[in-house]
């Protein structure tokens, strides 16, 4: 009895947000800092998708329309840097931030000043990446994948910017990672043991180990950029004794597990929302941790096959394709357990459900193109093609992306304590889901074709297809808008959400009521709590 | 308002006429060499295998979804572990791919293991363009984009039947790379400023061209014909026009051509030594110029402000001849080196930017640069 007493006398002492937007400055909230980086990333998003307009739109006929190529080649380079590192992974650090606690019964991130830091610098990384469009020489120009010395000796002086600007994206990850990895590991529910966890929170914390391992890498390769252009070393000139080649080396030991970053979190989400529409718990919700881990692990051994072509000895190139294929493997188990989940389920089409579905249909034809791109020889005709550009386009938009949305209508009444607009957010879904489809399809023809990928202007024979894509484009654009409207609309007008709004929704975070209150599991949840809302009970 | 007026443009063009867009393909090509029929069968192997284990993964999916969905009363089973189920996922992937490493390890050991090659091109890649070197029969040149393609680039929206008109638009050249047939030619691949990819599909040859190091790669084309491909490594500004324009010929046509050029090149040689006028000088230099200078330091001489110098009232280009003969044999910074050109080019292309644009510099004589050499 005691007990309770003082928590309420606790209670009293309990402030709410801050007023005004001074609140949002200070912060150390995990929900409001979940908030600013979820509406950033939504922001860059926006500024990376008006990028992708621009660029469609050139290269909707054959003949140069809108743009100087040294222009286009800015929009492509800036589009690639601020989807990935501006949208993609925020959003997901910003979903962590949200969800995390909640999920493991901790009342906050175990770091929250940090976790306040890691999310301000963003919008100056932003913001200086950005302002490269207003120098002289104009923004980088060579690829989000930079390669030297096109970036080095070549480059116009606002790459030094640029360095500056993902050495602070670098540091914000970094942040966010050690931040996963503690909240994780000591502020979970004391009786909640590791294989209790949801797959999200396992995703994330497997995701949070690539980024410790891979973002400082990725300092690395800007460093040595930063030191052959302005200090007269010769990393990446051959001329000084380097080799151009090793930057790839080094950028994609990055790279490759960059990617599973951002498509982990985005498996754990569809984890959570198949399972809930299909009123039947995760099939092999261990074999999901096992395949998620090996992942992870393979992740860091098979970067080379983005450089198949650089020279590589043919050992070389064996193992790498080998090494790729198995990656294969995991993938594709995490693919039949979900399908092994609706399996003789009982399932209803609500939102999350429709995209989570998508998800699981798309994301598995990136991977068929990726084993495609895996098999070294094939990948002589494929590489830096448009084949490339539909491939990665299929994992990172209809997955990391769809992941993202899925998640945001799936939390989102317990986020905003509203419901969104189920009819709405279905003709949202389908328009995306269809104009996605005919921007991206088509691709893979074009680039088998022999459409190089980056170019700003193309031969005759690729023009069909490119008009088709770009009309695709613009509605799959478009559809952004009504997502916004859909968005803002729930904020503003929506109905009132139960406190379990998905009547099979497992999870801690469901336990709570909607709208959920500022501070959240002062007292942590009993074992019983904890096995009630298991995913695999 | 411009991109309202492109995709109108375009969607009439579309619709009016559709025969004037060129024949697309939704395939890999099968090429002309036996590695790149491999490639392709390797290609269409994989991508069967796909639409294998899609149909099952996806018909499992949409049966389930439509069989077992609430409305139709489907009640939710409870299984949701088996060990055997995730053992034999987990290992009839395995051996599919097994099958799929085998046949696709022999193939890459085919591209990257030539025993002996009955010839050998250097190929150079350059911001933008390609230089071709036939180290064996002294043969030397530089291909570069067809000016008949430069100038439709551009054309707005009411002139673009003239890029429909434009026969293999971006993808010709003005000096082919000329190959016998049945012949194994072994490429040695570099660059001069930064990374580039000479990639001819039906040859299944594509090969990164690093600054510093030499890359090699090999074909033996089975078919007489033209074979067209581009850059395929993100080199800059001019990166897609850069285009790769290979004929192969009989052996007999082949010959013929080798003499063709080497007597070219003596005539070259000969012409360096005599004087010419300045309007001939300047005549050829426009021709040298708008297809090796005009990428970066445009048509018209104004550069890009912060990127590429202009050429107009330049320091360089009124200032003393000696200094411009040497930064275009040597290059600097970004510049590349054009020690390729003969020196009857250098001297055309010099004193055209030292007459043209506004300039007021001393005419070059080919005898200048031959000494500066």
């Amino acid at each position: 009895m005691s007990s309770t007493t003082a928590a309420a006398a606790h209670d009293d002492h309990h402030h709410g947000p801050e007023k005004g937007l001074l609140r949002w400055v200070k912060t150390t909230n995990h929900k409001d800092i979940g908030t600013l980086y979820l509406w950033f990333s939504f922001a860059m998003l926006l500024v990376g998708g008006a990028f992708a307009m621009g660029i469609r739109s050139e290269l909707l006929q054959p003949g140069l329309q809108l743009f100087e190529p040294q222009f286009y080649n800015q929009l492509t380079t800036m589009h690639g840097l601020i989807m990935v590192f501006g949208a993609i992974m925020p959003a997901f650090v910003g979903l962590a931030n949200w969800l995390i606690p909640m999920m493991v019964g901790a009342p906050d991130m175990a770091l929250p000043r940090m976790n306040n830091w890691s999310f301000w610098i963003l919008p100056f990384a932003g913001t200086i990446l950005l302002s490269t469009f207003f120098m002289e020489g104009g923004a980088p120009a060579f690829g989000w994948t930079f390669y030297a010395p096109l970036s080095t000796t070549f480059a116009p002086d606002s790459t030094d910017f640029f360095i500056f600007a993902v050495h602070l994206l670098g540091f914000s990850s970094i942040m966010g990672a050690i931040n996963i990895i503690a909240t994780v590991l000591n502020m979970k529910a004391p009786e909640m043991r590791l294989m209790d966890m949801p797959l999200f929170v396992w995703t994330w914390l497997i995701t949070s180990f690539l980024l410790i391992g891979a973002m400082p890498v990725l300092a690395g390769a800007v460093t040595m950029m930063l030191t052959d252009r302005n200090f007269g070393t010769a990393f990446f000139d051959a001329t000084g004794g380097g080799d151009p080649v090793m930057f790839q080396h080094i950028f994609w030991f990055f790279g490759h597990p960059e990617v599973y970053i951002m498509i982990l979190p985005a498996f754990g989400i569809i984890s959570h929302i198949i399972p809930t529409f299909a009123r039947k718990p995760l099939f092999g919700y261990s074999s999901m941790v096992y395949a998620t881990a090996s992942i992870a692990f393979l992740s860091y051994i098979v970067w080379a096959h983005h450089m198949f072509l650089t020279g590589m000895p043919v050992a070389g190139e064996l193992y790498f394709m080998y090494a790729t294929m198995l990656i294969a493997v995991p993938t594709g188990v995490k693919v039949f357990n979900w399908v092994a989940t609706m399996w003789k389920g009982s399932m209803t089409f609500e939102t999350p459900m429709l995209w989570a579905l998508s998800f699981v249909f798309l994301f598995t034809i990136g991977g068929f193109s990726g084993l495609m791109l895996g098999i070294a020889p094939a990948d002589i005709q494929y590489h830096d093609t448009y084949f490339v550009v539909a491939h990665f386009h299929y994992v990172l938009v209809t997955g990391a992306l769809w992941g993202i949305i899925a998640a945001v209508f799936y939390w989102l009444p317990k986020w905003t304590g509203k419901m969104y607009n189920e009819g709405l957010a279905k003709v949202h879904f389908w328009l995306a889901m269809i104009s996605v489809n005919v921007t991206f399809f088509p691709q893979h023809f074009i680039g088998l074709a022999g459409m190089p990928r980056r170019i700003p202007d193309y031969a005759l024979q690729f023009a069909d297809f490119n008009f088709i894509s770009s009309i695709g484009s613009f509605a799959f654009g478009l559809s952004f808008i009504l997502f916004t409207y859909i968005i803002v609309d729930c904020i503003r007008n929506g109905k009132p959400a139960v406190a379990r709004p998905w009547e099979s929704a497992k999870g801690l975070e469901w336990t709570l009521a909607a709208p959920v209150a500022y501070h959240t599991f002062d007292e942590p949840p009993t074992r019983a709590e904890i096995l009630a809302e298991s995913q695999h009970s | 308002m411009k991109l309202l007026l492109t995709i109108t443009g375009a969607i009439t063009a579309l619709i009016g006429s559709k025969s004037a867009l060129a024949e697309y393909t939704l395939n890999m090509t099968k090429g002309i060499t036996d590695i790149s029929q491999d490639i392709y069968w390797l290609h269409m192997m994989a991508f069967w295998v796909c639409v294998g284990i899609g149909f099952v993964v996806f018909g499992a999916m949409f049966y389930s979804i439509i069989a077992h969905r609430k409305s139709k009363g489907a009640k939710a089973a409870h299984f949701h572990e088996s060990t055997t189920v995730e053992f034999i996922w987990t290992g009839i992937p395995i051996l599919i791919l097994i099958a799929m490493a085998i046949p696709a390890s022999k193939t890459l050991v085919d591209i990257e293991v030539l025993d002996k090659a009955d010839m050998t091109v250097k190929v150079t890649g350059i911001q933008w363009k390609w230089q071709y070197d036939y180290p064996e029969e002294g043969i030397s040149f530089v291909s570069n984009l067809a000016q008949s393609s430069r100038d439709v680039i551009k054309a707005s929206p009411e002139e673009r039947e003239a890029v429909h008109n434009e026969s293999d638009y971006l993808r010709s050249v003005d000096n082919h790379l000329v190959l016998p047939v049945d012949t194994t030619v072994r490429f040695l691949i570099t660059s001069n400023d930064v990374i580039h990819n000479w990639w001819v599909p039906a040859f299944g040859v594509k090969q990164d061209a690093n600054p510093g190091f030499i890359n090699d790669a090999w074909a033996k084309p089975n078919e007489i014909g033209t074979y067209r491909g581009q850059c395929a490594e993100l080199c800059g500004k001019d990166h897609g026009f850069m285009p790769i324009v290979v004929d192969v010929v009989s052996k007999a046509d082949y010959a013929a051509w080798v003499e063709s050029k080497q007597a070219e090149k003596v005539a070259e040689a000969a012409s360096a030594t005599q004087a010419w006028t300045e309007e001939e000088l300047v005549a050829k230099g426009e021709t040298v110029y708008n297809a090796n200078c005009s990428g970066c330091h445009q048509k018209d001489g104004s550069g890009i402000p912060g990127v590429f110098p202009a050429m107009i009232g330049s320091e360089v280009t009124n200032g003393p001849a000696e200094y411009q003969i040497g930064l275009v044999l040597n290059g600097m910074g970004g510049m590349p080196a054009f020690r390729m050109l003969s020196d009857t080019d250098i001297a055309s292309v010099i004193t055209y930017e030292r007459r043209s644009f506004g300039n007021n510099g001393s005419v070059v004589q080919p005898s200048d640069v031959t000494s500066a050499r």
